[in-house]
């Protein structure tokens, strides 16, 4: 009986190092779009959702409702499976992005709003009553104040978004957790695999979650 | 300058503003005064439509900003408003704050914003803290800014909602200096306090409201020695000691 973390399973999987580095670039690639993503549409909808009226509020309570409270996995699967049917054929890459970036997106919304609502509405007053449109005084007075706010929170999910594009290993998007679960499926070297991935993806999301208790500390000694 | 016609203001069921009609003469200085929840607030904030007036029309320097699709963004640079609670920008310094709005919304070159923003700073006494931040200021300092910025709009009309309620007492009479400066020179004001050495020392005309109702106007002289209604009667003598 071998053991599952026996010497010779180590140098296997040192020797195929480049399945493993392409795997973290690809996850690497794919966080990075899909957090693009993500901030675009929480800001997006972030806005909406703090608005005083009611149609963007809809809107921006479906998406995060929806988003929020089902699986991420069915939410790829989806777009894995249904967009092709509507004749939209992306690579895998791509449906991973959408997909956790629409994922994420909700969450960064929620973030935003409660960013945005947290400023002391005689912000917004003192813009409009200068001429600001309301657009303008978003841009200008409101979000560079939410966004000391929202920062810690923001990096958090940055942390989440990593760790949840490992989805991708579910539809062969070929980032780290494919090739590791491809690679050890071949060769039966699970163990050593597993540690390494794991390594892996703490080596991008340690340096992030330590950002994140950085910016906590700073904002509370501003506040 | 500003026309207020049979105005009315609801929050609710609350009827704050009960058909207010007032015109403000270009260049008149008009002080309101009243009890607290009297709608003195709500009435200047329908000047520059921070509050929507349920119904009734407001005009100002000739535009129906209670129209449909009404400029009002363009009408509001040419009415400044001073607001309780200062409403600095926190993440701006002072100059920036006096500079923001001109550049971006009045489409004025940095260089000039920023000289006659140093100009105004300098006339309420704070040029030397152009590049601090709004929360190293005092409260009288902030203030002072906050007229400052209003100024660098270049208006036609200041607006004044309570700028000194929130000040230490010793912090008050700075912003009032500043104020009555301001008043000698000819700009519309109209300005919401409890200051009655200000309504008297600088007052064109003075409105007692109560209940969301205009319940005598008049001269201060008229207003503080020989007043006709009881409730202006009771309200002076609670708050003339």
């Amino acid at each position: 009986m071998v053991g599952p973390f026996a010497g010779f399973k180590w140098l296997a999987l040192f020797a195929n190092w480049k399945v493993f580095a392409e795997g973290f670039l690809t996850t690497l690639l794919a966080s990075s779009l899909s957090l693009c993503l993500a901030l675009v549409l929480g800001i997006i909808f972030g806005v909406l959702g703090s608005t005083h009226f009611k149609f963007p509020k809809a809107i921006n309570r479906v998406y995060v409702e929806f988003i929020q409270n089902t699986p991420l996995v069915i939410q790829v699967f989806f777009l894995f499976n249904g967009l092709p049917h509507m004749g939209i054929m992306l690579p895998v890459l791509a449906v991973g992005v959408l997909g956790v970036g629409i994922y994420h997106g909700a969450y960064i919304a929620e973030v935003i709003r409660a960013g945005i609502q947290s400023i002391h509405r005689g912000q917004m007053e003192a813009a409009l009553s200068q001429g600001f449109n309301y657009v303008g005084a978003m841009r200008y007075i409101i979000l560079p104040q939410a966004a000391r706010v929202v920062l810690p929170p923001l990096a958090n999910q940055a942390v989440n978004l990593i760790k949840n594009t490992s989805v991708m290993a579910l539809i062969a998007g070929g980032d780290l957790m494919y090739r590791a679960d491809s690679w050890s499926s071949e060769t039966l070297h699970y163990g050593p695999t597993y540690v390494v991935v794991g390594l892996l993806y703490l080596s991008l999301c340690f340096p992030l979650a330590n950002l994140v208790r950085y910016l906590e500390k700073r904002a509370e000694v501003s506040a | 300058m500003i026309q207020l016609t049979e105005v009315h203001k609801y929050f609710g069921h609350n009827h704050v503003l009960k058909d207010i009609s007032l015109t403000v003469q270009t260049g008149e200085k008009l002080v309101v005064i009243g009890p607290s929840g009297s709608g003195k607030s709500t009435l200047i904030r329908c000047m520059n439509l921070l509050e929507k007036p349920t119904s009734g029309k407001v005009v100002v320097d000739g535009v129906e900003i209670t129209a449909h699709n009404a400029p009002v963004a363009k009408v509001r640079q040419q009415v400044a408003m001073v607001f309780q609670q200062f409403n600095l920008y926190p993440h701006k310094t002072v100059l920036e704050n006096l500079t923001l709005a001109p550049i971006i919304v009045g489409g004025v070159a940095k260089e000039e914003a920023e000289e006659s923003g140093m100009k105004y700073l300098d006339r309420v006494g704070l040029r030397a803290k152009a590049n601090a931040f709004p929360s190293q200021l005092s409260g009288g300092q902030q203030q002072r800014v906050a007229i400052a910025r209003a100024l660098n709009m270049r208006p036609k009309i200041m607006l004044f909602d309570e700028p000194t309620s929130a000040l230490d007492p010793e912090m008050i009479q700075e912003v009032l200096d500043v104020m009555v400066d301001l008043a000698h020179e000819g700009i519309t004001m109209v300005v919401v306090t409890h200051e009655m050495g200000f309504a008297r020392q600088v007052a064109d005309r003075v409105i007692f409201m109560d209940e969301g109702e205009i319940v005598e106007q008049g001269t201060p002289e008229h207003f503080f020695i020989n007043p006709n209604h009881d409730r202006t009667k009771l309200f002076l003598s609670k708050i003339l000691r």
